[in-house]
């Protein structure tokens, strides 16, 4: 156990959680492993990453925590955090989802430092189909604020959210300067924007914000990115707030709410798995899914036509490379990203299998020389390229016989032999 | 506008650049160095010592793999060289760090081209833009005239951003109302052409590499540079936050992949955060030079690092600068 311990120590170290908070918890996941019976077919290693994971979880705490806005209104809302985290872009994605539960959102910023920090969140405002306050690079931010709230309450909005400048935590002149805008505001909501590619240092920083702001909140971003995110686990030890939000890409639309047994997985290396198959159920028609399902159950061949529905319905889901993502790392370290389909190839493929003839889509075993260079000539490619198809449609017909045993891993191996090179 | 700024920074005394990385680096050595000082000056060295030197080393985003090599070679060192006391192994970890970090040092040398053109991708607020706008002054120091291409097409307010840089520094920015990033910088490097520009400065927009289709875009721009000039771009740089622990990485790893690196540039490290990372960054490109010697590819080399928000913080590296910073 020792040893499985000192791994789970080095996995945590590598997601970037910072080195206290890991000692903390592998101390405290010794204690429960320890008093946990280890019976059934698992080995110990297997149960120890169990109680891992679902001591990670629990310390990540609540599942969906949502905005407090019950008070009279306007509702502020302070946004905080290092420059660069994505205040400015997270905002814009609150307005958004703000307007979606029928609240009326007021825009402000607060940022006099950075050149055209202002201007940025007025046309985050215009994608947001928020209203913005402007405010001008000479005013002092204290002013600005009390002119936004004044404003506010006097045109009925529901919501007032504030954007700030990026800071230092140890830039004191600054944390006073967010100190007096939080006296000023007081705030229902203070939320800490935190990149989730962040070090070692993010106990620091939120240490340090949380002791000058009294924060409710934090907010994970770039998570769309491949960085492990131990950040969160760091943030929310040291702090004890709810992480409410993460962010994903720079679409207003990219802002979901916090699973932690997602983010365990996904710290541990485990991937992303669940949020996989729901991108999957969205993505998919369930219909069609659920054809094939029986299809392969009955043990029928999986032909060319199939593949196709495949093919098109992996693109629903924003392409291989999106689904990937949400893989373990353990998996899918071994693909390269360059040899995943991209939307073109996908319709190249989509163009050869339309112009196959039924029959040959249904037993791809007809296509013989003569047929290819007919398929090829239709589908304005080389006959090499038609067989590489076949070839991959090979390993895919594999690959469904092995999903039938419902064996991940050996899918997942499967599929980097699908990818064209 | 920015009038009152500008003023500050310009009345504050011009200090020697190896004092200002060191009053950039304080909250660092705060850290990481009363931790180390303390250590070093309390007792022999032993084993309980090697363990708080690598959980002082992991502390700084060293990373776990580069912080057990740092041990392991300084374990060895200690073996055959016996040091006295902690202050000399003090001074061995220093001399490590530095023969680690010394093959990153190289000076930007803006001669060789004319246009010089000097490309810049990175993640989402790493700090690209606003380290363009030091490097326009780093070079307008240098008696260089310097363009600005505002190649953040995406990203709202990315282009008033670089003009009002450009404003400050009295440089051109060549910027479109919206478009093509390729189509940007074309424009630009025709601008600096026909103005005999020294240097051509090119923002991207932030992207992250799991975004397969931006790090096409931006494999793009690059091929639409070399079009005007095959050499260009002479200079690729990687805008690295000194905040970002272990997944720098992955970020070196994949832009080279994508765009041949040539350089990197280390921002935010007048922070509380150690910017250790590129220690880890430097292992990494040491053990993988090792594997393939014949290559005759160089070290990726760090340019830059930014030790504070005034337009003159952005300094050339120096690792025995960084390291004593670093390590005291």
């Amino acid at each position: 156990m020792q040893e499985a311990l000192r791994e789970v120590r080095v996995a945590l170290l590598e997601a970037d959680c910072a080195l206290p908070v890991v000692k903390d918890f592998i101390a405290a996941v010794k204690e429960k492993a320890l008093g946990e019976e280890v019976i059934g077919s698992l080995s110990p290693g297997q149960a120890l990453v169990g109680v891992v994971h679902r001591e990670l979880t629990r310390v990540m705490g609540e599942a969906n925590a949502v905005l407090d806005l019950a008070v009279q209104p306007p509702a502020v809302i302070l946004m905080a955090g290092l420059q660069g985290s994505g205040k400015t872009t997270t905002t814009g994605k609150l307005a958004r989802w703000l307007i979606e539960q029928k609240k009326k959102p007021l825009l402000v910023s607060c940022d006099v430092y950075r050149p055209a920090a202002i201007e940025q969140l007025k046309s985050v405002a215009a994608q947001a189909g928020a209203d913005f306050l402007p405010s001008d690079s000479s005013e002092k931010p204290l002013d600005i604020a009390r002119r936004a709230l004044e404003h506010a309450r006097l045109r009925y909005y529901d919501v007032l959210l504030v954007d700030t400048a990026g800071r230092l935590a140890i830039d004191v002149a600054m944390m006073d300067e967010i100190r007096a805008l939080h006296a000023a505001l007081n705030p229902v909501e203070t939320l800490f924007v935190v990149d989730a590619m962040q070090g070692q240092d993010a106990v620091n920083t939120a240490r340090a914000f949380n002791q000058a702001l009294a924060l409710t909140g934090v907010v994970l971003t770039k998570l769309d990115g491949d960085a492990r995110g131990g950040a969160a686990l760091s943030v929310r030890q040291v702090t004890g707030k709810p992480i409410k939000f993460i962010g994903t890409g720079e679409k207003l639309n990219g802002l979901e709410p916090f699973y932690p047994e997602r983010m365990a997985a996904r710290m541990l290396g485990m991937g992303d798995i669940v949020s996989l198959v729901e991108e999957a159920r969205k993505g998919v028609d369930q219909e069609k899914a659920l054809e094939l399902a029986t299809k392969i159950r009955k043990g029928k061949g999986f032909d060319l036509e199939d593949f196709k529905q495949q093919v098109q319905q992996m693109r629903k889901m924003g392409g291989l490379s999106a689904m990937v993502d949400k893989l373990p790392a353990q998996l899918t370290q071994n693909i390269n990203p360059a040899q995943l389909v991209d939307d073109k190839q996908i319709r190249r493929l989509e163009g050869i299998i339309n112009s196959m003839t039924p029959a040959e889509r249904a037993r791809p075993e007809l296509l013989k020389a003569t047929r290819k260079r007919r398929v090829a000539a239709g589908a304005g490619v080389s006959v090499q390229e038609v067989n590489r198809l076949l070839g991959q449609f090979e390993q895919m017909q594999k690959m469904m016989k092995m999903m039938k045993g419902g064996n991940l891993a050996k899918m997942m191996r499967g599929m980097k032999g699908m990818m064209p090179r | 506008m920015f009038g009152l700024l500008k003023k500050s920074v310009d009345q504050a005394p011009a200090r020697p650049w190896a004092e200002r990385l060191r009053a950039g680096l304080a909250r660092t050595r705060g850290v990481l160095g009363t931790d180390l000082s303390a250590l070093f000056k309390r007792r022999n060295v032993d084993e309980a010592l090697f363990g708080e030197l690598e959980t002082a080393l992991i502390t700084a985003d060293c990373g776990v793999e580069a912080s057990a090599q740092l041990i392991a070679a300084l374990r060895a060192r200690a073996r055959s060289e016996r040091p006295a006391d902690g202050a000399e192994l003090k001074r061995m970890l220093k001399e490590e760090l530095i023969a680690l970090l010394a093959p990153l040092e190289r000076a930007l040398e803006p001669a060789h081209a004319r246009p010089l053109v000097i490309m810049f991708a990175g993640v989402n607020g790493s700090g690209k833009t606003t380290s363009i706008g030091k490097l326009a002054k780093f070079f307008r120091s240098q008696g260089r005239s310097v363009l600005l291409a505002a190649g953040d097409t995406f990203r709202a307010a990315a282009r008033e951003q670089l003009v009002a840089w450009g404003e400050r520094n009295g440089v051109t920015v060549i910027a479109q109302a919206s478009g093509d990033p390729g189509a940007v910088v074309y424009d630009a490097i025709n601008a600096a052409r026909a103005r005999s520009i020294d240097v051509v400065l090119a923002d991207t927009a932030g992207r992250l590499p799991t975004q397969l289709h931006l790090m096409e875009e931006i494999k793009k721009v690059k091929r639409v540079i070399a079009k005007l000039d095959p050499e260009a771009p002479h200079e690729v740089i990687l805008v690295l936050d000194a905040n970002i622990g272990q997944n720098a990485l992955n970020q070196v790893k994949a832009f080279d992949a994508a765009l041949g690196l040539t350089g990197l540039v280390l921002t935010k490290l007048d922070g509380t955060a150690k910017g250790g990372v590129v220690v880890a960054i430097a292992a990494q490109a040491r053990s993988s030079l090792a594997q393939a010697r014949s290559t005759s590819k160089r070290p990726l080399s760090l340019l830059f690092v930014g030790v504070g928000e005034g337009i003159d913080d952005l300094r050339p590296f120096s690792a025995r600068d960084f390291v004593d910073a670093l390590v005291e």
